[in-house]
């Protein structure tokens, strides 16, 4: 009967304990993951300019270039140009393109750099007008604010 | 009319509010008592006009009524009934009038049903959820009245999001909704009891058939949306840890714990102080959902309804009510006495085990889905994905998965596993792990490119499966009461969904392939044939529907029909997927584009046992269904009997 001996004020007192260590660990385990996992977004300059380690996940933000895009023979990869006005990267993609996907229209793409490639799991484009990728959304308004256009 | 009319009801049930808060709080004190009587039937009329208000929305939206600004701007006069009726809370206001309405009816439905709880704590309980209702009144009558119309009538509707267009949508958020909502019910009671001081056994009792049906609906409606999300986005995918389905998953987590807690304090009176602070957060974190999905600020498939600067008042919103609960809670649980004392080996040390690893992933998941957040106010774009949740949220939930085998086992208060206890529980349960450590030896053999994780997931769901029917033998299951067989139910729904979930991800055949017509691919142990593209026409919308001829190592032929739709109010298209289910799987087909040349995108997956993620689900949400009945069959005996026993004395007494 020893762990029934303790008084209630202190079995309260070790219940707190047990419970705050769990949950500090949880939280400092997730922000440690967090530093090694979280895929940052870049736009094709900042992707040149500072290139992320290669197979690490990340995201590309830009305009598919004006007759850039090709299918390759099997017919499910294509193959297209990001930019954004500065600097193109080489994009490729094996799947169903999204609805909506043409060139000059904007992209995000996830997936990780191979060599000079940038090598998409998935692409995200404006699937209609009201659902909008928000990186997309800030990359069009910023744009419509250099050109002074009204709207995209 | 019914537009204004529905305004007007609005109007008046948060008049009614604010009635139920004053004479709730006043009738706590001595002086008050005499307006007690009052606080029910206020309660249950405040239901009643919200019942009415949110049928005129729908009245508007089934008319198509083109004067009203919502309806312009999300239905369209050429959709089906059953979307133009879904439609209705397919946008934020209507939805946020769909939250009011359920939190009035769940205020509502304790004002009529709950008798067990002290008059007092019911009063502070009805004022408390008067009192929360009231934010989300002003929310819906000063910065998004779903009534409002416009100057000139439209022509025409501009339609509903054709990815919403689906049977999901007239079920999946309703039943989250009542689910998110009716965490409000144990908020409430939380606040009630810290009110009046009465935290004890008969307020965890009164407490828990109203989490446990909140529990019921989110576990419901979290099924119900992963499958849809499943079949209608055409990724093949169940989960994409999305910040909308983080904000399903954080109250259920909080719910879960809380569930488990109750039951702790309503059997030994224990955790009193742990119980009332998770049923602040419980319900809390659906208040954070619905803020992270309003306010737009986090990129999702669900953004369908955002606005930034209502995203502001949900904000503020936010923090009076969470804030106000917590500053009651630290002035008043000093004075929330301990509860009773447990062994270190006991049913109450499981559960809390089980309370502080819940609460572990909920600060996981909580961390992830806010981090964007964080580092964007320095300036850096982040996304957080499965690479980040499923192994962080694993290190917490498969030691407490390993525990549920052997928890519902042990006895409250104390136990010695020695002796004919060993015989009873450790050697069942070692069987049961030794099954699950064969599993991922086998595994680890036989299949070298699966990964730990769903390698040690399939293992624990081994495991788990039989350890979760141990608690029902030796019972004599005709006298085993319900709630027995619902936690067996849920804890094994547990396991078959972990199973699936851990298969899906380590045995899935993926084949992406640009077919002719007539050609033939093999996915798994499929054979699909591709027969034919043909345009079809639907309600709303045309379709290229492809005809697939599928065997199953070379049985017998099933066809299948995925189409690509496309919708033309609004403008856009849908890949419907086509799905062949089978006892050790599911095949899953979508139909993509025409090539330059051509050939056609086909995608195809065979996704072994992926279905017992959905079937597991819905055993979790039947295991609660059968403790709830249990509970409020036993609740009705007691109350008839109670009523005999009166009426045998009055009739003695004559």
């Amino acid at each position: 009967m020893s762990a029934l001996a303790i008084k209630p004020k202190h079995q309260r007192l070790v219940l707190i304990v047990f419970a705050l260590a769990a949950l500090i660990g949880a939280v400092l385990l997730a922000i440690y993951a967090l530093r090694g996992q979280a895929s940052y977004f870049y736009i094709p300059s900042e992707m040149v300019a500072h290139p992320p380690a290669s197979g690490r996940a990340v995201r590309l933000g830009g305009m598919v270039e004006k007759g850039s895009l090709k299918t390759m023979p099997d017919g499910v990869t294509i193959h297209f140009t990001v930019t954004d006005g500065k600097a193109a990267v080489p994009v490729r993609f094996t799947g169903i393109t999204p609805d909506l996907f043409v060139e000059g229209s904007g992209v995000v793409a996830d997936g990780r750099m191979d060599g000079g490639t940038f090598v998409a799991d998935t692409l995200l484009a404006k699937h209609d007008e009201k659902y909008v990728p928000r990186e997309m959304k800030d990359m069009v308004a910023a744009r419509a604010g250099q050109t002074g256009a009204p709207k995209p | 009319m019914i537009a204004e009319l529905g305004l007007a009801v609005l109007w008046l049930a948060a008049a009614l509010a604010v009635l139920q808060l004053v004479i709730g709080a006043l009738a706590l004190r001595p002086e008050g008592q005499a307006l007690a009587g009052l606080v029910r039937p206020v309660a249950v009329m405040q239901g009643v006009l919200v019942l009415a208000a949110l049928a005129a929305l729908i009245t508007l939206f089934v008319q198509t009524d083109l004067s009203v600004k919502l309806v312009v701007e999300n239905s369209h006069s050429a959709k089906p009934l059953i979307f133009k009726i879904a439609g209705t809370w397919g946008n934020h206001e209507g939805s946020m009038l769909l939250w009011v309405t359920i939190m009035a009816v769940a205020g509502a439905f304790v004002a009529l049903i709950e008798r067990r709880l002290d008059e007092p704590t019911l009063m502070a309980t009805l004022a408390g959820q008067a009192f929360i209702s009231l934010g989300f009144y002003a929310f819906l009558l000063f910065a998004s009245n779903p009534f409002a119309r416009l100057p000139q009538p439209a022509d025409e509707g501009q339609g509903l999001n054709p990815l919403l267009q689906d049977v999901g949508l007239a079920f999946h958020p309703p039943t989250l909704y009542v689910g998110y909502v009716g965490l409000s019910i144990a908020f409430s009671f939380a606040i009630g009891a810290l009110v009046t001081r009465n935290v004890g056994p008969a307020f965890a009792r009164a407490m828990r058939p109203w989490v446990l049906g909140a529990w019921i609906f989110l576990t419901l409606g979290i099924t119900a949306g992963s499958y849809w999300a499943y079949y209608t986005l055409g990724w093949g995918g169940w989960w994409f840890w999305d910040p909308v389905e983080n904000a399903s998953l954080m109250p259920w987590l909080a719910a879960t714990a809380l569930l488990h807690s109750v039951s702790v304090l309503s059997s030994r009176d224990a955790l009193r102080a742990w119980t009332v602070m998770l049923g602040v957060v419980a319900f809390s974190m659906s208040m954070v959902g619905t803020f992270l999905v309003r306010s737009g600020i986090l990129t999702s498939v669900h953004a369908f309804a955002v606005d930034p600067q209502r995203g502001a008042f949900i904000l503020a919103l936010l923090a009076i009510d969470i804030g106000s609960a917590l500053a009651l809670f630290s002035l008043r649980a000093g004075t929330v006495t301990e509860g009773a004392r447990f062994a270190f080996v006991s049913r109450e040390a499981a559960l809390v085990y089980n309370n502080v690893m819940l609460c572990g992933i909920l600060g996981i998941v909580l961390v992830g889905t806010l981090y964007p957040l964080v580092t964007e106010a320095y300036g850096v774009k982040v996304s957080v994905g499965a690479p980040y949740f499923n192994p962080v949220s694993a290190m917490f939930a498969f030691p407490m998965l390993a525990m549920l085998a052997v928890g519902p086992l042990l006895r409250w208060r104390q136990d010695r596993l020695a002796g004919a206890r060993a015989a009873r529980v450790a050697w069942p349960v070692l069987a049961c792990g030794a099954l699950a450590l064969a599993v991922f030896v086998g595994v680890e053999l036989f299949a070298h490119r699966i990964t730990l994780l769903p390698a040690l997931g399939l293992a624990i769901a081994s495991g788990l499966f039989p350890a979760s029917l141990l608690p029902l033998v030796g019972r004599n299951l005709r006298r085993t009461p319900l709630p027995v067989w619902g936690m067996v139910t849920a804890h094994a729904g547990i396991a078959v969904a972990l199973f699936g979930m851990a298969s899906e991800s380590a045995f899935s055949v993926e084949r992406l392939a640009a077919m002719q017509i007539g050609e033939t691919q093999s996915v798994g142990p499929w054979q699909v044939q591709l027969g034919a593209i043909l345009p079809v026409a639907g309600p709303n919308f045309t379709a290229l529907q492809a005809t697939l001829e599928t065997r199953y190592a070379g049985g017998s032929p099933v066809t299948l029909h995925p189409q690509a739709e496309a919708f033309s109010n609004p403008p856009g298209t849908r890949n419907e997927s086509a799905l062949e289910t089978r006892w050790n799987g599911q095949l899953y087909t979508v139909l993509g584009e025409q090539a330059a040349d051509g050939r056609w995108q086909m995608r195809f997956w065979w996704k072994p046992f992926a279905p017992l993620i959905w079937l597991g689900g819905a055993l979790v949400g039947l295991g609660g269904l059968l403790a709830l009945a249990g509970r409020v069959l036993s609740d009705l005996r007691r109350i008839i009997a109670r009523d005999k026993i009166a009426w045998r004395r009055m009739r003695q007494g004559r």
